[in-house]
């Protein structure tokens, strides 16, 4: 594979990117080769995401120049970058399902007749032409919401191709494909390839990584730390880059005996809309003191699992034990007072009510307990809010002002200490690091280590090899809804966590659906599956 | 943000704060002293008790609306409730109910009037049922109960006004008329209802739980029904709460006029949706204060009041009502915008 058969495209020198209380791009040199397929790799948080942003226009660097064929650039838009032939799919699919596939594939771009009236007839030919070249027989006046989600993220790279993308950023593409579209996508990856489009690849599957790519970019906290062409590249290599030698410090387990069971979970089944599960029979124990980790990739089915433990879902079934006694109630309300508190995944839209204050984020789960007889003691309120943003160490001017005026590290500090305050005897953390800083990560493990010290067990879901590693007394690796594998201290290593979190995914593997990675898991309301 | 927050002092953006929140009380202040000296008998003891009285009926379902607001919700049958609750409290004056043996069961005023209250609260019921078990949209689910209320009065008497509610003092519901027309102290009866259910609403809205959980269902549904807030009843609670407050409005009115006629409340839910705006309640939900809603009554009564009285036409009243809510609402954003960057500036100040 000689370098000259792939002309840089497009080359980012000393990008970085500064957002507020974190770098998420660090001095980056990053060249795009035309005609293959660059893969981009790290964990999350690590600035993949953010470098395919800003090479796609949707942000800009704080400092740092973009090159495109020797000229300088500025990216400030999409449209711009579109201009410049950069299309991006990402992995939220931004489609809009109450529309056709043609209308989505010319959205904002329709093919008109003086301006004014849209051209259907040339928009379904174009779509036609653009499906026959994806190899999907997919109808230019099918409805987007009723595609399989597979087939939505062909329409999203029909979207692209459409635009005449000369380099094409794909953004976990593979995440909400069954085998057989995986093999198609690919197919149509060398296709492109072959075209001379210059292909950015993000994923987590390493082995399909190594398969699909000509050159791979490794980065770690926004740092690159290895570029090279793929050749003679093993999974060894990519974890060791992704995860450095110097492993980040951990704060120690305390050497006590764990208490006695005051977690279980049996058989937890959350059925999704195509008949499947999302959740798929999971089991799983916990004692006092004990911290488990619970690994697996996106779209594993980790998220709906704490979720359905803590009774999101009225039509999960499944039984819980908290402390020997059974949960029977289906309200989170009625968990939370059994003891289970949960750190949601997604701080913003489950964890907090941006726009009420501090105090009244943390206080939210355990008004009952600040009140006598419905009337609510405020003075107490303040003290007990002020005594745990002293144990957390939470950094702010003042618990009135509004959650949203912090940092991501104190806000997940505050969403801890709701979860905190109502007492619980098993804490389920999902992603609790995700989006924070390094310094704001730390303090939360070693917040996590002294609860655990307190005789609090966690249930810890993460897709961080080395936070799962450093951090578990046990670990458990979730892949396609079900449980894959479980290590202890010992027998965990990084490989076979890797390889245990992609049962189930493997290219050779018949045809296999994955449907939880899909746009919204939301409605939960359809018919159960027989 | 940089650009501007560099350029202010802190104490300077921090006094423009306290009078940014405090718009709605200065805007009361300005009104009041504008039409004290344009508009003649304005402060007369007269002319104060009838004005308050115009301002309570709004002020009333203003309360019930921003609950409902906070909450992320719209209660647009309000005006309704209030006409068909007024033609209950009548239809039981003249009629008691007849249960067709020959003879009828009378009421007296407060037995009346607790049934009048059931039914508006009832009709709460009926719209959370709808948004919460049935996941019809807010406005939609209110705008339907709004046409079926409204229906259901004028079938009450085919469209005719009950007249003469003067009650019977053999029934013990002479005294219906006391609640429009009486005083205590020199202050009109439907006076100390408001205040007694806006002190009741502000203590729900700021030392209860039930207060604090209808600000976090409005600020974010999700969130709130994963710390364990059950979003359901606090939804059911606004609602009735609401048909509880047109209710009142509905007896007041009826007792005042001494009639019950089946379109009485027209429109009253956008005079409450306007002084809950007015008050700095956002229609996103998640904030609103229950004092800021009865001043922001008072502006839209003494305005409009005012105006009459130094005639001015009630065209011109409409157009400047308007420029005021849209006034308010632009302000309203200034404020948020301030806000947060006060608290950023604190928050950069420690780290």
């Amino acid at each position: 594979m000689a370098e000259d058969a792939h002309p840089i495209g497009l080359s980012i020198r000393q990008g970085t990117k500064v957002y507020p209380g974190t770098v998420a791009l660090k001095a980056a040199d990053f060249d795009l080769r035309m005609g293959a397929v660059n893969v981009l790799v790290g964990e999350n948080g690590a600035g993949k995401s953010t470098m395919m942003k800003v090479i796609a226009g949707v942000e800009t660097l704080t400092s740092g120049t973009i090159t495109m064929a020797g000229e300088e650039v500025r990216l400030t838009t999409t449209e711009e970058a579109a201009a410049r032939g950069i299309g991006i799919v990402f992995q939220e699919l931004n489609l809009f399902p109450n529309l056709s596939v043609a209308d989505n594939i010319f959205m904002a771009r329709e093919k008109t007749r003086l301006r004014i009236d849209i051209d259907k007839a040339g928009q379904r030919a174009a779509t036609r032409k653009l499906m026959q070249r994806l190899e999907h027989d997919i109808d230019p006046d099918a409805l987007v919401g009723e595609l399989k989600v597979g087939q939505q993220q062909i329409v999203e790279i029909a979207k692209s191709l459409a635009q005449d993308a000369r380099i094409l950023i794909l953004d976990e593409p593979t995440s909400a494909l069954s085998a057989s579209e995986v093999e198609i996508l690919f197919r149509v990856i060398d296709d492109l390839k072959r075209d001379g489009v210059g292909i950015v690849y993000i994923s987590h599957r390493l082995e399909e990584l190594i398969r699909v790519g000509d050159y791979i970019t490794v980065l770690r906290d926004g740092v690159i730390t290895g570029a090279r062409s793929m050749q003679g590249v093993d999974v060894p290599w990519i974890v060791r880059n992704m995860i450095g030698d110097a492993s980040k410090d951990f704060p120690k387990t305390l050497d006590q005996p764990f208490g006695e069971e005051v977690f279980r979970a049996t058989d937890i089944r959350l059925p999704n809309t195509t008949g499947g599960f999302t959740v798929d029979g999971v089991s799983m124990s916990l004692r006092a003191g004990e911290i488990l980790g619970v690994y697996g990739l996106m779209g594993a089915g980790r998220t709906e699992f704490v979720e359905s433990v803590m009774g999101r879902y009225p039509h999960a079934t499944g039984t819980v034990h908290v402390a020997g006694e059974p949960v029977k109630s289906r309200h989170v309300a009625d968990r939370i007072a059994k003891g289970l508190a949960l750190i949601p995944e997604d701080r913003k839209s489950d964890g907090l009510v941006q726009i009420l204050s501090i105090r009244e984020n943390m206080t939210l789960s355990s008004l009952g307990d600040l009140s006598n007889y419905g009337h609510l003691d405020r003075p107490r309120e303040k003290r007990t809010v002020a005594d745990y943003v002293k144990q957390l160490v939470i950094k702010i001017a003042s618990p009135e002002n509004p959650v949203s005026s912090l940092s991501g590290g104190n806000q997940q500090k505050v969403v801890i200490g709701k979860a905190l305050m109502t007492k619980p005897k098993v804490l389920l953390m999902d992603e609790p690091s995700r989006g924070i800083d390094i310094g704001a990560k730390a303090e939360v493990f070693r917040v996590m280590r002294e609860l655990a010290a307190q005789g609090l067990g966690i249930v810890f879901v993460t897709s961080d090899l080395e936070e799962v590693l450093g951090l578990s007394d046990r670990i458990v690796v979730m892949s396609n809804g079900r449980i894959t594998g479980e290590f202890t201290k010992d027998t965990a290593t990084d490989t076979a966590l890797i390889a245990a979190s992609a049962i189930g995914h493997a290219p050779v593997a018949h045809s296999v659906h994955e449907n939880t990675a899909g746009p919204s898991p939301v409605t939960p309301h359809k018919e159960p599956a027989t | 943000m940089t650009d501007i927050s560099a350029s202010a002092p802190a104490s300077s953006t921090n006094a423009l704060l306290v009078l940014l929140k405090a718009r709605t009380f200065i805007a009361l202040i300005l009104v009041v002293v504008f039409f004290s000296i344009f508009a003649p008998n304005f402060l007369s003891a007269a002319n104060m008790v009838i004005m308050s009285k115009h301002v309570a009926l709004n002020a009333f379902l203003a309360i019930g609306m921003t609950f409902v607001i906070i909450s992320g919700g719209i209660d647009l049958s309000v005006g309704s409730i209030v006409g068909l609750c007024g033609m209950v409290a009548g239809y039981l004056l003249l009629n008691g109910i007849d249960l067709g043996l020959g003879w009828s069961i009378q009421f007296n005023t407060l037995e009346i009037c607790l049934m009048v209250c059931v039914v508006g609260v009832f009709i709460g019921a009926i719209n959370a049922f709808l948004i919460t078990r049935l996941n019809v949209a807010p406005f939609i689910a209110t705008l339907g109960t709004l046409y079926v209320a409204r229906g259901a009065a004028m079938l009450s008497s085919d469209g005719r006004t009950f007249p003469n509610l003067n009650g019977n003092a053999d029934y013990g519901s002479d005294t219906f008329r006391f609640i429009g027309s009486g005083d205590v102290l020199g202050i009109p009866v439907s006076i100390w209802m408001l205040i007694a259910v806006g002190l009741i609403a502000a203590y729900i809205a700021t030392r209860t739980p039930l207060g604090r959980f209808i600000y976090a269902v409005g600020g974010n549904e999700r969130a709130a029904g994963l710390s364990g807030v059950k979003v359901n009843q606090v939804k059911f609670f606004v609602y009735m709460f609401s048909g509880l407050c047109a209710a009142l409005v509905g007896i007041i009115i009826s007792s005042q006029l001494v009639a019950a006629h089946p379109a009485t409340g027209n429109t009253f839910e956008l005079n409450a949706i306007a002084a809950a705006v007015l008050g700095g309640t956002s229609m996103a939900g998640g904030r609103g204060r229950i004092g800021g809603t009865i001043v922001g009554a008072f502006v839209i009564g003494v305005l409009s009041d005012g105006l009459v009285m130094m005639g001015v036409s009630s065209f011109w009243q409409t157009v400047i009502k308007g420029l005021v809510i849209i006034a308010a609402v632009v302000i309203d954003q200034a404020q948020e915008r301030v806000q947060a960057r006060v608290a950023l500036q604190q928050q950069a100040a420690i780290s």
